[in-house]
């Protein structure tokens, strides 16, 4: 297993992509969080705003980088016909994919505790002026404590999860814009889908299926009571379509020729 | 139109070869429409609504319609006489004050202060009956607008700004000279200026004439756990005190009537929160709620095209990877040695996959939104109509921002030659915003910035209903009501597919490729 996760950090490392998009992933996520905390307002105490969920929204924009990276690392292999070179020096295909997914949720969770810390950080100096003071009953935005910590650390790993889900898509689809099509399509289009039904129980049920809503869950810290499903659970619908792609991309693999 | 072998007919017609024969594009043009009118459908099967009187439930009253067709709120106090051909009343307002019910601080203890809402509204008005939705035009005091003149419920135009008191009346004038009503106020009862004319067209030889009050319900928003937002609609109402009044024109003679136009019953009979009128010599003290205005609670007619944000995202990866497989396979160098002329080569292909989104679009939409409106119509649930060319304009417009967004992501893909990269670019210019403004956490403001800088723009195209002026209403992109005009945001769009074209030329004119 180390070989294989050495030969997959040599073309991780040597490619062009996957730098870049780190750092862009890292820079469009803080830039989000601190975007949404300079924009909303708490102009009195009891103003019901969630704090942490604001500070963190940059994970919003940032995961559609995330998918990328796990997209163009999978499909590159593909489109270059590099995959039949890695698959004779690796005749074990699933290795081959337990090594590049450890290895790409490796650099997702490095890249997603700076960009949490960033947006952390960039709320904490922010939120005050945007009316988020004790005054309002708002206390500094802080890792010490436990919602916000859960909330922090529960974003990294659905970074993770997104970029976990984007290797089984794209290694079950091949092609990079299909496979970044259907990662997108199925982040973005719950929440617009769950607006347009009017039908409450469905809309329920789509929250609770839709990876975006119920994953981010976890970042929500004051109206817990509040949302159709709790952190750690909105996290584990994320983790069944991480783990159902990755099956359905593992068995393609092993079934199709390359 | 060049003949020849490299004329521009013959191009479209080669890359319209390339894009019909293969087939997982034109299954994906096919899927794009198709999830207009599956969604679209299934959606409106999937919604239901009812309403309950007691314990029993019953469809939902659907709301009267204004002379326009217009769906219209119509509920005041309305003190009249009978008027046949042309009159006039005048009236002076000596001051206004009213009640609002706040959001209870202890659940189920009404929480009642003193106070008028911005658009309280009171003075005279000419209706052609007392049932609700008849034509009328009215000049009113209101409670921060100053004086306007409003007529047939949308129209809205606006006098001297300030509000009324006894040390400060206002006196207001409605003359009617056959279909023309002209609306004057003054401040001494001498001097007149003029606020505004009105033609109702139609309005009958014998009208209602006199004073009216009326009370818009505050708006409180409530933020949605599920993603959006819904407005709750408290209580309110006004008092306002007019004298000095005289009828002129043929009337049935000093015959005060009193309507309480729109009044809802409750389940004994008796009238839920009546208005009324207190008579004291010339002084007359009327008591309203409710508004007269255009309906802006209901649904809208494009939520039955939500289907179109699935189209646009298999129609933005099929037109990202019509142009990168030629590189990827190398057919560009064929492609462009055919035609040594190469941004017409990258004319051509907009124009296909322009053309190849719109059409199949455009059949699922116009299919796919009467179909809806009645369906859910059937399940209960009452749309705002429109005109047929606003609706025609939602159809052609949703169809018409699936053509340009197609053509974007094109030149992206030819922009950067590789299709993942293009596909994000696209998807984060076009569908992230709109997502982001209308189903997330963010404030109204940044969303509408989104809304007016983003190529998200054009989704403005499918909004059917506009936002009025003189109307509260939640008049925010998660509500459907977008901050660009319909054709501005659309504009907006094309911008960007333009630009993105012009640079992918410079690019394929420069490079080697």
């Amino acid at each position: 297993m180390r070989r294989e996760l050495r030969a997959e950090w040599t073309k991780l490392r040597t490619a062009s992509g996957p730098g870049p998009l780190l750092l862009g992933a890292v820079v469009l996520t803080v830039l989000g969080s601190a975007l949404a905390a300079w924009a909303i307002r708490c102009p009195a105490a009891g103003c019901g705003e969630d704090a942490t969920r604001t500070g963190l929204f940059g994970v919003h924009l940032g995961q559609g980088l995330i998918a990328l990276l796990a997209v163009v690392a999978v499909c590159g292999e593909y489109g270059t016909g590099m995959i039949r070179t890695s698959l004779t020096a690796t005749p074990r295909r699933i290795t081959l994919l337990v090594a590049k997914a450890g290895l790409l949720a490796g650099l997702t969770a490095a890249a997603g505790a700076v960009a949490v810390l960033g947006s952390v950080l960039a709320a904490r100096i922010l939120l005050p002026g945007s009316g988020f003071t004790p005054e309002h009953g708002y206390p500094p935005l802080s890792l010490t404590d436990g919602p916000t910590l859960r909330a922090a650390a529960g974003s990294v790993l659905y970074l993770v999860l997104v970029a976990l889900l984007s290797v089984g898509v794209a290694t079950a689809v091949r092609d990079s814009a299909v496979a970044a099509g259907t990662v997108l399509g199925l982040l973005h289009l719950f929440p617009a889908v769950i607006l347009m039904v009017r039908d409450e129980d469905l809309q329920l049920l789509l929250w609770r299926l839709s990876p975006v809503n119920a994953g981010l869950a976890v970042q929500a810290t004051t109206s817990l009571p509040a949302m159709p499903i709790g952190p750690w659970a909105g996290l584990g619908v994320v983790a069944g379509w991480a783990a159902a792609a990755l099956t359905t991309g593992a068995l393609l693999l092993r079934r199709r020729d390359a | 139109m060049t003949g020849g072998r490299d004329g521009f007919p013959q191009l479209v017609r080669a890359e319209w070869t390339k894009l019909r024969t293969v087939r997982g594009w034109v299954a994906g043009l096919v899927a794009a429409a198709l999830a207009i009118v599956l969604f679209g459908l299934l959606s409106a099967t999937a919604s239901h609504s009812s309403c309950s009187e007691g314990p029993v439930e019953v469809p939902c009253p659907t709301p009267p319609l204004g002379p326009g067709g217009v769906a219209v709120e119509d509920r005041f106090y309305f003190v009249s006489q009978e008027l046949d051909g042309d009159g006039a009343i005048t009236a002076r307002v000596t001051s206004m004050s009213g009640q609002i019910r706040l959001p209870d601080v202890t659940p189920g203890v009404r929480n009642v202060v003193p106070g008028v809402v911005p658009w309280a509204k009171a003075g005279v008005m000419v209706k052609a009956g007392a049932e609700q939705g008849a034509s009328y035009a009215a000049v009113m005091v209101t409670g921060d607008h100053g004086v306007r003149m409003q007529h047939d419920f949308t129209e809205d135009v606006a006098g001297s700004p300030g509000g009324v008191s006894p040390a400060e009346p206002r006196w207001l004038r409605l003359t009617r000279a056959g279909d023309t009503l002209t609306g004057e106020e003054s401040r001494d009862g001498k001097r007149w200026t003029g606020v505004g004319t009105a033609h109702l067209a139609g309005l009958p030889a014998r009208v209602r004439i006199g004073l009216f009050a009326a009370s818009p319900g505050d708006v409180t928003l409530v933020r949605n756990t599920l993603g959006g937002s819904a407005s709750a609609s408290r209580f309110t109402e006004m008092t306002a005190v007019m004298d000095e009044v005289a009828v002129r024109g043929a009337t049935a003679g000093g015959d005060w009537r009193r309507d309480d136009v729109g009044v809802s019953l409750k389940l004994d009979g008796t009238p839920h929160h009546p208005g009324g009128l207190v008579r004291n010599g010339g002084t007359f003290t009327v008591t309203g709620t409710g508004d007269i205005a255009p309906d802006s609670h209901q649904g809208t007619v494009e939520r039955t095209l939500a289907g179109a944000l699935v189209a646009l995202i298999v129609v933005i990866v099929v037109a990202v990877l019509f142009v990168t497989a030629e590189y990827r396979r190398g057919l560009i160098r064929t492609t462009l040695l055919a035609t040594p002329r190469r941004g017409r080569v990258l004319a051509a292909k907009a124009v296909v996959v322009g053309v190849a989104t719109f059409v199949p679009a455009l059949v699922a939409a116009a299919v796919t939104l009467p179909i809806g409106r009645d369906v859910l119509s059937g399940n209960g649930i009452f749309t705002l109509p429109v005109g047929t060319l606003t609706e025609l304009r939602v159809i052609a417009g949703v169809a018409g921002l699936l053509a340009v967004a197609a053509v974007f992501a094109l030149a992206l893909g030819a922009l950067f030659r590789r299709s993942a990269t293009a596909l994000i670019v696209a998807i984060v210019a076009l569908v992230v915003p709109y997502v982001l403004a209308t189903a997330s956490i963010l404030p109204d403001e940044a969303a509408r910035w989104l809304l007016r800088l983003t190529p998200a723009a054009g989704f403005a195209i499918q909004q059917s209903v506009p936002a009025y002026e003189q109307v509260i209403s939640h008049y925010a992109p998660a509500s459907g009501y977008f901050p660009l005009p319909p054709w501005g945001g659309f504009a907006v769009t094309c911008a960007y597919a333009a630009l993105a074209l012009g640079l992918a030329v410079r690019r394929l004119n420069r490079e080697d490729v």
